[in-house]
């Protein structure tokens, strides 16, 4: 082996050490930092192992790549808002599944157009080349749906259509027919005879892998996205490797399958806070069953909802020992998190005890909401998991749930035909008093009622969240 | 070739039990920051594309390459940097009280 790739080799390992370090890292509060930028130093160390080890004959596609790639992510990452975090990440996924894929692509057609040296593509290589390729573009497309409907460009809701699973399948199969196909005939076309023709079917493989990515995502409705944000980051990572396959590249198999670990550990974890299998997720059809026939039979109206003001939740806020906040995505929506963090540091020097207890799907990602908490200056240690209270929650004097729903909705618990039931809720209705501060009394994200709402110890605050803290904070502050 | 592609299988295998270990049990306050650096270390596969970017093979490499830079640098600065911007908001006690 030649010095330099020696060197290229070694320092790769030492990127793979540096990255496993680094994310061990980022699973502590404390050392989350150091661990990101110990990452940053290994990919660093990874690209200039790479553009001192490797052969490079032209440096201007590689300098205006990095440029334009390093201005416009800094720019981004500079200046997104933490309420769109979840599509900018998917974004970023969707970037990375491309590049992978166009690795796996440039490495076909090197070996079509008779560019790699060799007379004969060897089968693990052709595999690996067609698994790149489909894993990459899926992520593409698919990520690039999930960022739509995140932005709201595309329906947040779930799209269906008949036969939609058996259409699916059928893409599917074909795409691996195609795939197989082009293994088998690879090696045919460089001996010259019919490249053009490989190449397209091999850029029709790309066109039906990104025609699935669009359709495994489209289905999927809001409340589900942080199992696809996740399940989509584990692609992102699965891409990599298969790339690193294709290049016989250990650095990114090694990489590509941390990342593959990790985003499958938060899709589990997605998945257990609403207690639903991934397959569950991907095919289910939630939240299509109609809510309402849970509800024992009858609508209910206005009349049925005890509805307060401001000034009556300042009085039982400001006298209450123990209060906790149960922050939901309309939190973040209504940008009302700061105005709570202020109202929260008022109870305090009162001497009312304030948890905040975070569901671990709230917002659009996993651990969203704890993001918008700490950029409203909350500290990570007032925030709680829904077990850490529910044992307690009896002795609650009052439960503040802002722009939350389904996430405390009882039928989770009691009613075992509801699509919700057996997902781990934050008890909020066994509480001495909740209120609940909504626009109205539309349902939630899964479409379905909740019985909360009607509970006899339960007070509706109707109105925009940043308006309604804001007033029971003056009112607090009158008392 | 066939025991190249064997190791090859062997580290990505290995590498995903490293994985699993590694990150299990993760507070859920850093889920969001965790994934977004997650993330960017997928971003690896600038490697690949800078080699390809570099080659100087034709056109359609140079355009595959200079795309798959850009795609592959924006992924990894941007999920690095938002991960740090993210992470210095967290912070442990209160000053409050």
């Amino acid at each position: 082996m030649e010095t330099r790739v020696l060197i290229m080799q070694l320092a790769y390992l030492v990127s793979a050490v540096l990255f496993i370090t680094g994310l061990k890292r980022l699973s502590h509060p404390d050392t989350a930092r150091g661990g990101n930028r110990l990452a940053a130093i290994g990919m660093l160390l990874a690209i200039v192992a790479t553009l001192v080890g490797e052969q490079i004959l032209t440096w201007q596609w590689i300098i205006g790549g990095l440029l334009i790639g390093t201005v416009v992510g800094g720019f981004m990452a500079r200046f997104v808002k933490m309420t769109a975090m979840p599509q900018m990440v998917g974004l970023f996924n969707g970037f990375g599944g491309l590049a992978s894929g166009l690795v796996a692509a440039a490495e076909f057609l090197r070996y079509s157009m008779g560019v790699a040296g060799t007379a004969e593509v060897p089968v693990d290589a052709s595999i690996s080349i067609m698994l790149g390729t489909l894993i990459g573009a899926v992520t593409f497309s698919g990520s690039l749906v999930a960022f739509g409907k995140l932005q709201g460009i595309v329906t947040e809701k779930a799209v269906r259509y008949p036969a939609q699973q058996f259409l699916n399948a059928v893409l599917f199969l074909g795409i691996l027919a195609v795939m197989a196909y082009l293994v088998v005939m690879t090696p045919d076309a460089i001996v010259g005879s019919d490249t053009g023709t490989v190449n397209i079917i091999y850029y029709a493989l790309w066109g039906a892998a990104m025609l699935l990515g669009v359709l495994l995502v489209i289905p999927i409705g809001g409340a589900d996205m942080p199992v696809v944000v996740s399940l989509l980051n584990s692609y992102s990572g699965l891409a990599a490797s298969a790339a690193g396959f294709v290049l016989n590249n250990n650095a990114l198999i090694i990489s590509g399958a941390l990342v593959g670990a990790s985003g499958l550990i938060l899709t589990r974890i997605m998945c257990k806070a609403m207690n639903r299998s991934l397959a569950n997720v991907i095919f289910g059809s939630f939240g299509q069953v109609a809510g309402k026939e849970l509800v024992k039979g009858e609508k209910r109206t206005m009349a049925d909802v005890n509805d307060v003001q401001a000034d009556d939740v300042a009085m039982l806020l400001a006298y209450a020992k123990q209060v906790v906040i149960v922050p939901g995505y309309g939190l973040a929506v209504a940008q009302a998190q700061h105005k709570l963090r202020e109202l929260c540091d008022n109870l305090e020097s009162r001497g009312v005890n304030v948890k905040y207890v975070v569901h671990p799907v709230a917002g659009r990602m996993p651990g969203h909401m704890n993001v918008l908490l700490a950029e409203a200056n909350v500290p990570y240690n007032q925030l709680y998991e829904p077990e850490d209270v529910n044992p307690d929650i009896a002795n609650v004097d009052a439960c503040l749930v802002v722009g939350a729903n389904d996430v405390v909705n009882p039928a989770a618990r009691d009613e075992p035909a509801s699509d919700l039931y057996g997902m781990p809720i934050i008890e909020v209705d066994r509480a001495k008093h909740t209120v609940v501060m909504k626009r109205s009394l539309n349902p939630g994200f899964a479409g379905l009622d909740n019985e909360l709402f009607y509970l006899r110890n339960t007070m509706m605050l109707f109105g925009d969240a940043a308006d309604s803290i804001g007033r029971i904070l003056e009112e607090v502050k009158q008392l | 070739m066939t025991g190249t592609i064997l190791i090859s299988v062997y580290v990505f295998v290995l590498a995903m039990f490293v994985g699993f270990e590694v990150i299990t049990k993760v507070p859920p306050t850093l889920h969001t920051p965790l994934m977004s650096g997650s993330n960017a270390i997928s971003g690896i596969s600038i490697v690949g594309a800078l080699v390809i970017a570099g080659m100087g093979q034709g056109t359609i490499f140079d355009i595959i390459g200079m795309v798959a830079v850009i795609a592959a640098t924006l992924n990894v600065v941007g999920g690095f940097m938002v991960t740090d911007r993210m992470l210095q908001m967290f912070r442990r006690d209160t000053d409050t009280n």
